[in-house]
């Protein structure tokens, strides 16, 4: 009696279902409800994968954070009202379309061309190991990518600051 | 074969025993709460339902059940339903990685007195902490009304704030344990707790959960000399009442993790693990309501600058000076 991969199609089908309804649902707030199923979906398929440490990063940052964020946006901001909202027509589904036939080509040919690798017996990553690899071996990517975060914030401080009120009378 | 089932077994015993704790612990809050404030303020509190007002929790519970279960009609039916529990659920959750004993010798097997001894448990804390924001901002969000969209905005910006500094200050707990893990937490607390090598980390997260929990003088969310009630301002009986016994499992719940990262958890001379640790869990409640009686409630924009200007600055400085002292050490 196994009951991983009966857990794993479970939280799979509730993840897909959950991301389609998130696409398609109007209401913004509700479509942020059915991400936050799906990214806990996707948390507990990492775990499931002995991948604990990954698992907990997609809740804290994702789920946690970028969602929540997202949410307090839309709730300052109130974007419209859900009725008004038009569904997208054939020519918005279009690139959708065609970015999905292509992933759905290459899981085919991945299915199709599929070898029998032998799966090293994972018995998960603990956080030293993690950290160790992420910040000895790709230590110099991550400082790169800081960077480029920290300037993303000041870019958007710049952007987001008032202008003096005696230069915008001058212009 | 058997092995199996007894532990399946001994896990179900764990979880439902530690859940009716809690869920009781969190009813006799409310009542504590009531008395003590009363004390504090020179009235008597309820001492009418049973010995000294002891039954009151079980005359609430009656009372919230057979209230009438209201939705605003212009109100989010499906999300207004759904947020208590998601107010409730995670500060439930939570308790389950909390250590509140050391390990027992049970018929020959040993047996931990915590139901998940996870590798990344601190992590899940911090997760599960992030994600009881959805139940206040949904919550205010579904009632459609203005006092409680308010007390949801407010609530969300305030838990986005001091869940960072709560973060940043447990960061130091894990450098001295070496650590992620809450029972090798505890254990490395045997001799020296961490709160000695770590007061500034200890006064930060302090604050900081004082904060998650929205407790005076941190309580902006629910403000009712402005906003009625903030977010909960619709709610009704028992959807009410579940928001209101959240808020108390999370006080016992981020109580027992301050015992657990800085009072050396369930360490302790003389007295047995288990009480050893529900003794400090308790005094943090008891500081929260003492608080409560005694602080005003702060203004938004120092409620803002405290968590960011701060109390987010001051730890990142202590993981520094603590990530030195470690490296000096050796």
């Amino acid at each position: 009696m196994n009951l991983l991969p009966i857990l794993f199609y479970l939280l799979a089908a509730v993840m897909v279902a959950a991301t389609i309804f998130a696409i398609t649902e109007k209401h913004p707030v509700h479509a942020i409800a059915y991400l936050v199923t799906s990214f806990f979906a996707l948390a507990a398929i990492f775990y499931l994968l002995a991948a604990p440490l990954v698992a907990m990063f997609e809740v804290i940052i994702y789920a946690g954070a970028i969602m929540v964020l997202f949410m307090f946006v839309i709730m300052m901001l109130d974007p419209g009202h859900a009725d008004e909202a038009r569904r997208p027509g054939l020519l918005h589904w279009l690139p959708a379309l065609f970015f999905a036939g292509i992933i759905l080509a290459a899981l085919v040919m991945g299915a199709a061309l599929r070898q029998a690798v032998p799966v090293p017996i994972s018995t998960g990553l603990g956080v030293k190991e993690f950290s160790l690899a992420l910040f000895r071996r790709y230590g110099v990517a991550i400082e790169i990518i800081s960077m480029q975060l920290l300037f993303a914030v000041v870019g958007a401080l710049y952007l987001g600051k008032k202008r003096s009120p005696s230069r915008s009378e001058d212009s | 074969m058997t092995m199996v089932p007894l532990h399946i077994l001994a896990a179900l015993l764990k979880v439902s025993v530690i859940l009716v704790a809690i869920l009781t612990l969190a009813a006799y809050m409310v009542f504590a709460e009531r008395r003590l404030l009363a004390w504090i303020q020179d009235r008597k509190g309820p001492n009418r339902v049973g010995p000294f007002g002891l039954l009151q929790p079980l005359a609430d519970l009656i009372k919230l059940l057979a209230k009438e279960d209201f939705c605003p009609p212009a109100g989010d039916k499906w999300l207004f339903y759904l947020a208590p529990a998601m107010a409730a659920i995670p500060a439930i959750v939570t308790f389950a990685l909390v250590p509140v004993g050391a390990p027992v010798d049970l018929f020959g097997t040993v047996v931990d007195l915590q139901i998940v001894d996870l590798n990344v448990g601190l992590l899940l804390f911090l997760a599960l902490s992030s994600i009881a924001v959805y139940g206040v901002a949904l919550g205010g969000w579904a009632s459609n009304s203005k006092y409680a969209l308010l007390g949801s905005i407010r609530g969300l910006a305030q838990l986005i704030s001091y869940e960072l500094s709560m973060g940043l200050s447990l960061v130091p707990v894990v450098m001295l344990a070496r650590s992620v893990r809450l029972s090798e937490i505890v254990s490395a607390q045997a001799g020296v707790w961490f709160i000695v090598y770590q007061p500034l980390a200890f006064l930060i997260f302090l604050l900081s959960i004082l904060a998650e929990c929205k407790r005076i003088p941190f309580d902006l969310p629910e403000a009712e000399g402005e906003l009625v009630a903030g977010f909960h301002t619709e709610y009704s009986g028992m959807r009410f009442g579940l928001f209101f016994v959240g808020e108390y499992i999370n006080i016992i719940v981020l109580g027992g993790l301050a015992s657990t990262f800085f009072l050396g958890g369930w360490h302790g001379p003389l007295l047995p693990p288990v009480v050893w640790f529900t003794l400090k869990t308790l005094s943090f409640a008891f500081l929260f309501i003492w608080l409560r009686g005694t602080l005003p409630r702060l203004r938004y924009d120092q409620l803002m600058h405290l968590g960011w200007k701060l109390l987010t600055p001051l730890a990142l400085v202590n993981i520094l000076v603590t990530a030195w002292w470690l490296y000096l050490k050796g």
